[in-house]
């Protein structure tokens, strides 16, 4: 009944597919800028400090990256949704003191504390996304207000309830062995000892890489942030997409927070402030665009192994670590021109 | 490529049969008036143009209908129940996909990534259930092919495609998720002639596939070689509501180029 607007594809038309090289194809990659630099830093500081060269010392280097990379992985996918947290690095200390508190002042079961901190940092979470979704207000803005309460927070409320600025001793309330085992306990691998955290990581790297390219949310997360009109037009639940990113990256900031109190066995309510950026720029160096829709996790944890070496590193060398922070800006300004050339590379016509 | 739709129509359409009727629908944003009085009904198999100027209140009343934004006045009938849409997932729903000018598609994301977006296939119904992605890939391939749209490779960017290929994927995937009803919101606007062609025969094999058809143009000869009937809003209103065989093209065009006013301009400038 169709035939007279049938227009079958006439063969001049439709060329058989041609698939990309793979240099072609690994050139789009989000993360390729990443894995160069982390090469070439590993052989630098492989060739000019010994101390690097130890299985200890790497150990060292993968729990300093692990300790940046853990939060990172929710900053990256939230990027990659389009938005930004800057109270990601107090968040950490807000969980911890959370935690050490609420569970020292009323003797309860550490454990308890644990799942107290775990609603506080969702609830954070929560509140940057609804807040940010509802009122239509840049997430920077959002964020940076939450930064600024809970920096206030934190030396408050420890300050009034312990009369210092550091939660007190937590480890010998009970639940303290059997978390800290969970959270903040090394493991003997034979050949090199690591701390779980870094099984945690990768835990959490390969969690979030599976939900961003293998689950329907993390195409839903791809275009949040890529064009969130066209995603809301074609059923994507847009505003719930961006809430769960922000409680994501509260879990994360959760997790970490954890740790230090069960490293440490207690908390300095001042510490956390400039992490978040140290967060953004893990994944940014691992591709994230800072407007969204581009990036990888994966990335992000290649980000966060180029810290941990480079603070390692500069220690091992005999540098004056003062220097790492001009090599951090340096990186993320590479980072961010090496991100405009595989963008504009991924989207020119071919 | 009609292939494609009547493969995927809903058989239950019959032609001239009302899928969508708006009576005395109306928009206000707070004192604003965007859209008054409009009366619309989208049948089965049958291509309603909706023509008008810049701000004339097309957008406004696709968006009604796609669910972007709820009618303020006046009834919107789906299958004659009275409907009012919260969110674009509703209007899907019932059946009604709509393919934008401006935010069809995200250009980062790969062609069948976009293809899928929204209603991607998973391999089990709980949360975090991985995707088919294998099966995505095909089907995205294989309906493009059909449709004539040569892909290099389906896990290229969307964005390098071209613009009339962008909206062909757009229109091909409403159709593939069994819309009812399809929304083509200036399907040719940013288009060549040739693509155009491409867009203008997939909308007549859509209307004779039974599906209703809403075309929103500025170009009353495109609107023309399609449509069933044809509404011209003007600042928010109705100021012509006619069938096929009530109007011509001449009358359309004038109509479009501001028909009465331009005549009294004419008179005008004559007259001196």
């Amino acid at each position: 009944m169709s035939s007279p607007v049938a227009t079958p594809p006439k063969a001049s038309e439709t060329p058989a597919p041609v698939k990309r090289t793979l240099a072609s194809r690994l050139a789009t990659r989000p993360e390729i800028g990443a894995v160069a630099a982390a090469i070439a830093i590993f052989i630098f500081f492989f060739a000019i400090a010994p101390p690097f060269r130890t299985l200890p010392s790497f150990s060292t280097v993968l729990y300093a990256s692990s300790t940046i990379g853990i939060v990172a992985v929710g900053v990256a996918l939230l990027m990659i949704g389009g938005e930004f947290d800057l109270s990601s690095g107090v968040s950490v200390v807000t969980a911890a003191l959370a935690a050490a508190l609420l569970t020292f002042q009323l003797s309860l079961n550490i454990w308890v504390g644990v799942l107290f901190s775990l609603l506080v940092a969702l609830g954070i979470g929560f509140i940057n996304g609804y807040l940010v979704v509802k009122t239509g207000i840049p997430s920077f803005l959002i964020t940076l207000s939450t930064f600024f309460m809970l920096r206030g927070i934190n030396l408050g409320v420890t300050k009034a309830v312990t009369g210092t600025v550091a939660s007190a001793n937590v480890s010998e309330l009970d639940g303290f062995a059997s978390a800290k085992a969970i959270f903040a306990s090394n493991i003997d691998l034979g050949f090199i000892t690591i701390n779980i955290t870094v099984i945690w990581w990768l835990v959490f790297v390969a969690l979030g890489s599976w939900i961003l390219l293998r689950t329907r949310i993390g195409n839903w997360i791809f275009a949040a942030g890529g064009n969130q009109d066209s995603a809301r037009a074609v059923g994507v639940p847009v505003p719930k997409v961006k809430i769960g990113l922000f409680m994501g990256v509260g879990f994360l900031c959760w997790f970490y927070g954890m740790h230090l109190l069960f490293n440490f066995s207690s908390v300095q309510s001042g510490l956390g402030i400039g992490n978040e950026f140290i967060y953004i720029i893990a994944a940014v160096v691992g591709g994230c665009l800072l407007t969204g829709g581009y990036g990888s996790v994966a990335g992000a944890a290649v980000g966060a192994f180029i810290f941990g070496m480079t603070t390692q590193g500069i220690v091992f060398a005999g540098f004056d670590p003062n220097w790492f922070y001009t090599f951090l800006g340096a990186m993320l300004l590479l980072a961010v021109l090496v991100n405009l050339y595989v963008k504009n590379y991924a989207s020119t016509r071919r | 490529m009609t292939d494609t739709i009547t493969e995927h129509a809903d058989h239950t359409l019959h032609k001239g049969e009302p899928l969508v009727e708006m009576t005395d629908v109306g928009k206000a944003f707070g004192p604003i008036v965007a859209l008054e009085g409009i009366n619309l009904t989208v049948r089965a198999g049958e291509v309603a143009c909706v023509l008008g100027d810049n701000g004339a209140g097309k957008s406004t009343l696709i968006k009604i209908i796609s669910g972007l934004h709820p009618h303020t006045s006046g009834t919107l009938k789906v299958d004659g129940k009275d409907v009012h849409f919260a969110s674009p997932r509703d209007s899907l729903n019932h059946g009604i996909a709509t393919v934008y000018q401006d935010l069809a598609v995200v250009s980062l994301m790969e062609v069948w990534r976009n293809f899928f977006l929204g209603s991607e296939l998973r391999k089990g119904n709980y949360p975090l259930a991985p995707m088919d992605i294998t099966a995505m890939r095909e089907i995205a391939d294989s309906e493009l092919k059909k449709m004539g749209i040569s892909v290099k490779d389906i896990n290229q960017p969307i964005g390098t495609l071209s613009g009339g290929q962008r909206q062909c994927v757009a229109i091909a995937r409403a159709v593939y998720f069994g819309a009812r009803v399809l929304i083509l919101d200036e399907p040719t606007a940013a288009l060549g002639v040739k693509q155009s062609g491409v867009v203008l025969k997939y909308t007549a094999a859509a209307r004779d596939a039974g599906l209703g058809v809403v075309f929103i143009t500025h170009n009353p000869h495109h609107a023309f070689l399609v449509g069933n009937h044809f509404i011209i809003l003007k600042l928010g209103r109705r100021v012509l509501d006619k069938t096929r065989d009530e109007v011509t093209l001449e009358e359309l065009t004038s109509e479009m180029a501001g028909g009465r006013e331009l005549a009294e301009l004419s008179h005008e400038l004559q007259g001196r």
